[in-house]
């Protein structure tokens, strides 16, 4: 049963926090913290749809993680999950275009095998 | 040149401590408010409103929030890797607050996984493309 809420958890979590970047990496970057500046950039993000579809997936990931904390201890849950690193580091080259030099490829890639010791 | 990355640096650096924080510390909160089943979906909503869950989703709300500021600056392949040090907190916490047992394997995984972050955060420029 774990496996299986690790499979939508992932899936949602890859979905919600690529689209999350590509909407925030074409609002550009936030420069005034006030609270009146936040303010207006949250009225306009609220109207951006790929920002209400990734907030969607990212509720459907978060009900499914409660789902898997029920039965599986912490230490468990949070590195299980971290397979998203995989798929969004692929994505992040490939759909959102990014440079992904040799440096992040690795950092990655040890990042990944650090989560399957923990995990498996 | 040099002041501009200076300042995205720092700024990223702030914004990041906050993203890991905020998510280290919800989902502990969440995981000491959530009974052992939840057997109905009416349970899921219930739950919310248990005062660890409610704290836990407010802290988790905050992540979401501090890890769009970041994104509108920084690459998501460097975000990544920056703020998987939560991972080694979250280890920490079950350890410590929830007494869970966490093995060497665990933390062998933990080390591999601070090594890559170093790597990442150390060695490149929070942000590729040119600024707009």
């Amino acid at each position: 049963m774990r496996w299986v809420w690790i499979a939508v958890i992932v899936a949602a979590t890859t979905a919600g926090e690529v689209l999350q970047a590509f909407a925030m990496r074409r609002h550009g970057e936030i420069r005034d913290f006030r609270p009146g500046a936040l303010r207006r950039v949250l009225t306009v993000l609220a109207r951006n749809r790929f920002i209400i579809a990734s907030v969607a997936a990212m509720a459907v990931s978060f009900f499914a993680y409660m789902g898997l904390l029920t039965i599986a201890e912490l230490s468990f849950a949070v590195p299980a999950t971290a397979v998203t690193y995989v798929l969004e580091t692929v994505l992040a080259r490939y759909v959102l275009k990014e440079r992904v030099n040799w440096l992040r490829w690795a950092g990655a890639a040890l990042v990944i095998c650090g989560v399957a010791l923990v995990s498996l | 040149m040099t002041t501009e990355s200076a300042r995205l640096r720092v700024k990223t650096w702030i914004c990041a401590a906050i993203v890991v924080f905020s998510n280290v510390f919800g989902n502990f909160f969440l995981k000491r408010g959530l009974p052992a089943s939840l057997p109905t979906p009416f349970d899921y909503i219930l739950v919310l409103f248990q005062p660890p869950v409610t704290l836990g989703v407010l802290l988790l709300i905050l992540w979401l929030l501090s890890r769009m500021a970041l994104l509108s600056w920084a690459d998501l392949s460097y975000v990544l890797p920056v703020t998987s040090v939560g991972y080694i907190l979250v280890a920490l916490v079950g350890r410590v607050l929830l007494h869970e047992q966490v093995t060497a394997k665990r933390w062998t995984g933990v080390i591999l996984i601070m090594a890559g972050v170093a790597l990442v955060s150390g060695g490149t420029a929070p942000q590729t493309k040119a600024a707009r």
